[in-house]
């Protein structure tokens, strides 16, 4: 049962795609023109409409264009011809170290004062508004201020990463720490465990899944920051890849890094997806 | 020895006979004279030697006439005497010419994807730094607030800048304020109106009341010009139109998308719309000012004292490039080498239309405008005195300024004389010799000595 649902989702998934590339061609072949001739054919070489009469390399590609363009970048992607023209890969790796370095931050002082406020009810309650307060500010809304304060583009972007995600990491392992059963922080008091023993084989088991699915939030919104912030800043990354290749108004190449965007951002989800399978246990 | 090339000591007044007695006749020895004159000329040293000497004689005496009549009350060679005892001319030559050691050679500039940003550019691919021992990184920077903040963070060591955009930082107006100094000017001309194809049939700027414009920064002479062209045909550019802040790129999707009506905008941004099959070029900004400038080279003071080997090799490179970009037939070549996706990452074809001004108009014309876009690098002072009048006119500057004094804190043109003299380059003694160049904004003359008389004229302004 489960394995032909399976089969007919896959079949549903590609009937899908097939439908999309189709819709995408009939939108985007060429109206045949006609070779002008004469006087004209200067000004039509400087609008570049060349003799042939093939479309405008620049607007909407068509998905066999899309194809051979997303080719040719993941073919070479490393190449490096100077400050402003890395290929993608370069860039890619750029935006992922960035993140890396910013998550790495926030992790390490989310899940720690994450523990604290969880334990302390009179800090949760203290803290709580001020979380609340800053969760919802765009990383857009803080990258003048960083910029402003920093006065550092790169440091800004990864500033920026570590608050935007600093916050469901914190939110997540209060309310997971905040969360443990009583019965087994009884049974932890008259068995006399230690503080320190109490928090690392008791309160973290328990509280890993909704620590994790704090860790799984961040990283999305990370993600979803560092193409924001590499826009702004410029120099590297895939944000600013984007940012160059619609400034050329190459919408192709803008599509391109779109799925890649998307492909790693999968990647990293599914990361954490597998990390939550593996510390989820039945009560 | 021979007369000096700016003649500082000169009466120039008719010799009694040839006083040296190897020439025949007074035309003989005067011909000779101006030829070893010219043959001085020629070499960059000493010609470097005599500017630094003409301009401190000038400096001593800013009015000609007071000069030419202590010149002949007391004869040349005792002026000179005079003048060599209370200034030390030749400490003064040494400092002009010195090459030091680099201070750093690894600068940051940088720049945004536009035509203005030719000479700066292609000095990289050409190789004009690597020339005065220069390996600069070349930053493509995401927007003109962007490179306002990197200049103010010493994040970049030197910038492409909207012209108008050092004084504005200077003054502090939209920033902190910190001291900014136009090294040269990149461009001249070179922008255009573009306007929607639905609106071909509608030149008259006076029925263009409810337009909506884009144009790319506060501080820019696309702003002060687009301003300028609306209120000369009677539309108010605050109450009649809207304005709106766009960068280039977006500008074309605006106007795809019937967002704008227009815009005010860098090249290669116009020609691409053109090229887009989306807009018109409606008039190119030569028409409004021929010969005003666009864009700057600039540089923080404080990296001007600390690196002023660096900086003096940065202003010979930035102007090697310059008298380069003005050869017109260098510029298929410039427009192949910035047009790659490290440099403006636009097609060859679209910049190269902006560059030589053989483009298409949107209107099924090829149009031939030679003149389309220069690169005098000569930062006149009248050029920043006039944009002050306009940052007053529409009130960006509250009170009363010294236009004077800021042009001439800000815009390096003695700097930019005393270089171009050391490269050999004809330019630097270009006239007027105050740097008051005075010239005319569709058809208004531009008196820089009258600024406040200048704005008083303008019936549409806010202050």
């Amino acid at each position: 049962m489960t394995k032909s649902l399976r089969l007919r989702g896959a079949v549903l998934s590609l009937a899908i795609l097939a439908v999309f590339l189709l819709t995408w061609q009939i939108a985007t072949t060429p109206a045949k023109t006609t070779a002008p001739s004469g006087a004209d054919r200067e000004y039509a070489e400087l609008m570049g409409n060349s003799a042939t009469g093939a479309a405008l390399a620049n607007g909407v590609p068509t998905p066999a264009q899309f194809a051979s363009l997303a080719w040719k970048q993941l073919s070479d992607p490393f190449y490096d011809r100077g400050p402003n023209d890395k290929g993608i890969g370069v860039q890619l790796a750029y935006s992922l170290g960035r993140v890396a370095l910013g998550y790495a931050i926030a992790a390490l002082i989310a899940i720690p004062l994450g523990f604290f406020i969880g334990m302390s009810p009179l800090l949760y309650a203290a803290l709580d508004p001020y979380i609340q307060l800053l969760k919802p500010i765009s990383p857009l809304a803080w990258m003048p201020i960083a910029l402003y304060t920093i006065k550092d583009s790169a440091t800004s972007a990864i500033f920026v990463i570590f608050i935007c995600s600093v916050w469901p990491m914190l939110i997540n392992t209060a309310f997971g720490v905040a969360g443990v059963r009583k019965d087994w922080l009884n049974v932890a008091r008259t068995l006399e465990v230690g503080p320190l023993r109490k928090a690392f084989l008791v309160i973290l088991p328990a509280a890993a899944p909704t620590i994790i699915t704090g860790m799984r939030i961040s990283m999305g919104i990370a993600w979803l920051v560092i193409v924001a912030a590499e826009m702004l800043i410029g120099g590297t990354g895939i944000g600013y890849f984007v940012w160059n290749q619609w400034n050329n108004l190459s919408l192709g190449n803008v599509i391109f890094a779109v799925l890649m965007i998307g492909v790693i951002g999968m990647l990293l989800d599914s990361l954490f997806a597998n990390l939550q399978k593996k510390v989820t246990y039945a009560e | 020895m021979s007369e000096n090339f700016y003649s500082p000591y000169s009466q120039r007044s008719t010799l009694g006979g040839c006083g040296c007695g190897k020439h025949e006749s007074l035309a003989a020895h005067d011909a000779a004279a101006e030829r070893e004159r010219l043959s001085r000329g020629l070499d960059a040293e000493t010609l470097s030697r005599d500017f630094v000497e003409a301009a401190a004689v000038r400096a001593l005496f800013p009015n000609d006439v007071t000069r030419r009549r202590f010149l002949t009350a007391v004869g040349a060679s005792t002026a000179m005497a005079a003048i060599a005892s209370v200034l030390p001319l030749q400490q003064m030559q040494a400092m002009a010419e010195e090459k030091g050691p680099l201070e750093k050679t690894d600068v940051k500039i940088g720049f945004i994807p536009i035509n203005c940003a030719t000479p700066l550019i292609m000095a990289d691919p050409m190789g004009f730094y690597k020339q005065q021992g220069l390996s600069p990184t070349l930053k493509k920077t995401a927007g003109w607030a962007l490179v306002r903040d990197q200049m103010l963070n010493g994040e970049l060591d030197a910038s492409h800048f909207l012209a108008p955009m050092p004084l504005a930082i200077s003054m502090g107006l939209g920033s902190a304020a910190q001291p900014m100094r136009v090294a040269t000017i990149q461009n001249i001309n070179g922008q255009a109106i573009t306007l929607a194809l639905k609106h071909k049939g509608n030149r008259d700027p006076r029925n263009w009341k409810g337009f909506k414009f884009a144009i790319p920064f506060e501080y820019s002479m696309h702003n002060f010009l687009l301003r300028y062209y609306l209120a000369e045909h009677g539309i108010d550019p605050d109450r009649d139109v809207q304005l709106r802040v766009t960068p280039p790129a977006e500008m074309i999707a605006n106007l795809r998308a019937g967002n704008i009506d227009g815009f005010f905008g860098p090249e290669p941004f116009n020609q691409r719309a053109v090229y887009d099959g989306i807009a018109f070029i409606h008039v190119l900004s030569k028409d409004i000012w021929d010969g005003h400038p666009c864009c700057a080279f600039g540089v923080s003071e404080a990296f001007v004292a600390q690196n002023p080997n660096t900086f003096a090799a940065l202003y010979r490179a930035i102007l090697n490039a310059a008298a380069a970009a003005n050869d017109p037939a260098n510029l298929p070549a410039i427009a192949a080498a910035i047009s790659t996706p490290n440099y403006l990452n636009q097609p060859e074809i679209v910049i190269r239309q902006a560059l030589t001004g053989r483009y298409a108009d949107g209107l099924g014309n090829v149009q031939n405008v030679p003149d389309r876009a220069g690169f005098d690098p000569m930062p006149w002072y009248s050029m920043a005195t006039w944009m002050l009048t306009q940052m007053r006119r529409w009130g960006y500057v509250k009170d009363d300024v010294n236009f004077d004094a800021l042009a001439e804190q800000i815009f390096l043109m003695t700097d930019a004389r005393k270089h171009m003299a050391a490269l050999g380059q004809k330019e630097a003694v270009a006239e007027p010799a105050s740097g008051y160049k005075s010239f005319s904004v569709m058809g208004r003359p531009f008196d820089p000595a009258q600024p406040k008389a200048y704005l008083d004229g303008f019936a549409i302004k806010r202050s």
